[in-house]
């Protein structure tokens, strides 16, 4: 990213660190612009990976190049040009600031509204302090907590090295390598990620969450995630972060991998604020995401998700409920604003006898945004006795935003029960009313009106991940009606 | 308290108050009845500051204030209230959330503390039984699944717990029964005070038996035509509006 000569004093006077914060002195170990067969052989290379992997990413990477990227999604954009992006750079830092007066003031706004503490603040904007020691010591004992327990939680690329068997064992073993486009893109280029393995019988007594892997807390571009529950155990998993995070990267293609063994459970939860771009749509992140699990005999996976940030949100969180009574969940609010787009739901795939899936999505849209339920419910003939329950609502801000619903429903069982509900709404100028004659102001109105619309997902959040997210929908709508 | 003067507004380009004065003195209940579309709710709504309507001309002074040039937040926290016609439901928000909330805005407003988790269930509980509310309705979502007369019964509620200077009461007999109306009544009376002002819009004299007005005015197309004691609204009872009517246009 070449910047003009103002541009840069620019920068430098008002320390927007996030803009280029990414982008510092790595030029020398960044490989050139292109997606080739050397671009993969290079990033295996560079990551020290065993033959195997690199014979996947390759095949991955040549099935890719036939397909056609999809244009089904309620979406429109101009599609990337992936022969433009650098697909690795070696591991960096950001640029470190000297103290939280260096950071962008409107950025530590957001985090005071979202009540982010002076320490955390301080560790997500990159600022150089002795505090973060803490930070480190917890995280240290926390290392050694999980290590007693037999609990492996590291990143992708350490997974390989230390624990290959596993890796090569579950690595697309939900989401195939050549799934979907997006995800072949991914199989073949992704350079980190998260790894998690709970053995059998423990259950994991923290959230787990990417905050605790310090070093590597910023977001790849291409991540690859994979968590396996051994039989009966039991992980919640946190990803992202309430806090805004702008990124150079425009566009973000990950894959999540679940694996619920026989009696396991899995509690996936997402808060995703990425750069939503601007009032005229420019910019913003492209969140092009595959995640899917998969369900052994009696076990469950529950995926929450909040979603406010990206210009183009493409996600379905899904469950394959291949074991008799598993139970699949998809708990989720997707905020859009401005001109964002957003195309997101989920697929439960009925498989085995008495499975049962629920399915509460929250859409809420403002200013001239776009936001779409898309939504699978699939029963095969094996399934027995399955049980569905979805209800779809959408809450509309504006009179220039659209929300879309699209539920399939796909039934091979005549014993199945299968229930969709569904609801449309516009945020009641007599409720805004109500509360302004209570005294209450009309950016806490909006937020109570949207927090309770949004209740029955947001009790699904762990603890702190909920009060956060409360904070940020009112901030991700601030100004909405007027 | 309340000095009305000359008061027009419009909605939608139609004028509905033509005119319309008032003085409330503290502690005085004022009764307003009227015909069908004379401006009853209009007036509540405006002084609310629904901003549906338009102000064309006239002044409202609430205390050393003018009222007009108040949001319609800080008409609420300078110690308005309106007990609605048609209390709004807010899914999924607590009935108790929504007042603390309602009440520490208050109290902020006012440079005050926000008020201690114990003290408030302290203050819901000895509110919510002056008029007959359910405790479990403060955990229920806002008017969410309540009959019509547990609405009104919060609405008096609220305004318990709010303890406006001026709680303007917009039709909050219509739907109730005997009973629900003497409840409704006693909340009101509870709360009377010499410095709290009340105005109670009704069609029915039946309300004015439990609350007693000092003053029964008249609203007719969008003027007060008619003012006097309680013994007016006994009147219009037996007599209906059309000698009004005819006084008007005579």
């Amino acid at each position: 990213m070449a910047y003009a000569g103002d541009d840069e004093l620019l920068e430098h006077v008002t320390g927007k660190e996030y803009e280029f914060g990414f982008t510092t002195n790595i030029e020398s170990d960044k490989a050139p612009p292109g997606l080739n067969e050397d671009t993969i052989r290079l990033i295996s290379q560079k990551k020290n990976e065993p033959e195997w992997l690199l014979e996947w990413r390759l095949d991955a990477f040549r099935v890719w190049s036939e397909m056609v990227e999809p244009e089904w999604a309620h979406v429109q954009y101009q599609k990337p040009d992936f022969q433009a992006i650098s697909y690795y750079a070696a591991p960096k830092k950001k640029a470190q600031l000297n103290s939280l007066d260096e950071v962008d003031p409107e950025l530590r706004r957001t985090m005071e509204k979202l009540g982010i503490s002076m320490e955390e603040q301080k560790r997500l904007s990159g600022v150089a302090v002795d505090f973060v020691l803490d930070s480190v010591s917890v995280a240290t004992s926390f290392k050694e907590k999980l290590g007693e327990l037999g609990i492996i939680f590291c990143s992708m690329s350490d997974a390989v090295q230390e624990h290959p068997e596993l890796v090569k064992k579950y690595l697309g073993s939900v989401v195939p390598k050549t799934d979907n486009f997006y995800a072949a893109l991914n199989s073949a280029v992704f350079t980190d990620g998260s790894f998690c393995y709970i053995p059998k019988g423990v259950r994991c007594p923290m959230e787990l969450s990417t905050y605790f892997r310090i070093n590597e807390a910023g977001t790849g571009q291409f991540e690859r995630t994979l968590v396996i529950a051994d039989e009966s155990s039991y992980v919640s998993y946190l990803e992202g972060c309430t806090a805004p995070s702008r990124d150079e990267n425009q566009l973000h293609a990950a894959v999540v991998e679940l694996i619920a063994l026989d009696h396991a459970e899995i509690k996936y939860s997402t808060v995703q604020n990425w750069y939503p771009g601007d009032e005229n749509g420019k910019g913003g992140v492209f969140n092009f995401v595959t995640k899917r699990g998969i369900c052994h005999l009696r076990s469950k996976i529950s995926w929450t998700q909040v979603e406010t940030g990206s210009a183009i949100t493409w996600k379905y969180p899904s469950c394959i409920l291949k074991g008799d009574h598993s139970v699949g969940e998809f708990y989720s609010v997707a905020v859009t604003n401005k001109r964002q787009q957003a195309d997101t739901g989920t697929k439960m795939i009925h498989i085995g006898k008495n499975t049962n899936s629920t399915i509460i999505s929250k859409g809420i849209s403002s200013g001239y945004s776009q936001n779409s339920y898309r939504g699978l419910v699939q029963i095969n003939k094996s399934a027995k006795n399955a049980r569905n329950f979805s209800q779809c609502d959408s809450l509309l801000m504006t009179d220039h935003c659209g929300a879309h619903t699209f539920p399939y429903i796909e039934v091979k069982n005549s014993s199945a029960k299968v229930e969709h509900e569904a609801t449309t709404s516009k945020i009641g100028e007599d409720q805004i009313f109500y509360c302004l004659q209570r005294g209450i102001n009309e950016e806490k109105a909006i937020s109570l009106i949207v927090n309770g619309y949004a209740k029955d997902v947001l009790n699904k959040l762990p603890m702190e991940f909920a009060v956060e997210a409360q904070k940020l929908l009112a901030i991700s709508l601030e100004g909405s009606v007027g | 308290m309340l000095q009305i003067k000359d008061l027009h507004a419009n909605i939608d380009g139609t004028e509905i108050l033509k005119g319309l004065s008032l003085h409330i003195k503290p502690g005085e209940i004022h009764a307003i009845m009227g015909p069908n579309g004379s401006g009853k709710s209009t007036l509540a709504s405006v002084l609310a500051g629904n901003e549906d309507y338009e102000i064309t001309g006239g002044s409202v002074a609430f205390g050393d204030k003018d009222l007009l040039e108040l949001s319609t937040e800080d008409r609420a926290r300078e110690g308005l209230f309106l007990a609605f016609q048609y209390p709004v439901e807010i899914p999924g928000v607590s009935n108790i959330n929504f007042l603390r909330t309602a009440v520490n805005e208050i109290r902020e407003y006012k440079g005050e503390e926000p008020m201690s988790a114990g003290d408030f269930l302290k203050l819901v509980k000895e509110r919510s039984a002056l008029v007959e509310l359910d405790g479990k309705l403060a955990n229920r979502s806002v008017n969410e699944g309540f009959s019509g007369g547990e609405k009104k019964r919060n609405e008096v509620f609220q305004m318990a717990m709010l303890e406006p200077k001026l709680a303007i009461l917009d039709e909050t007999d219509s739907g109730l029964d005997i009973d629900a109306l003497k409840i409704v009544a006693q909340g009101v009376n509870a709360m009377r005070s010499p410095e709290r002002s009340f105005v109670v819009i009704t069609h029915y004299q039946r309300l004015l038996d439990y609350i007693v007005p000092d003053f029964v005015h008249v609203l007719y197309k969008g003027k007060i035509v008619k003012s006097g004691s309680k013994e007016l609204a006994l009147e219009l009872e037996a007599r209906g509006y059309d000698w009004i009517k005819e006084e008007v246009s005579a």
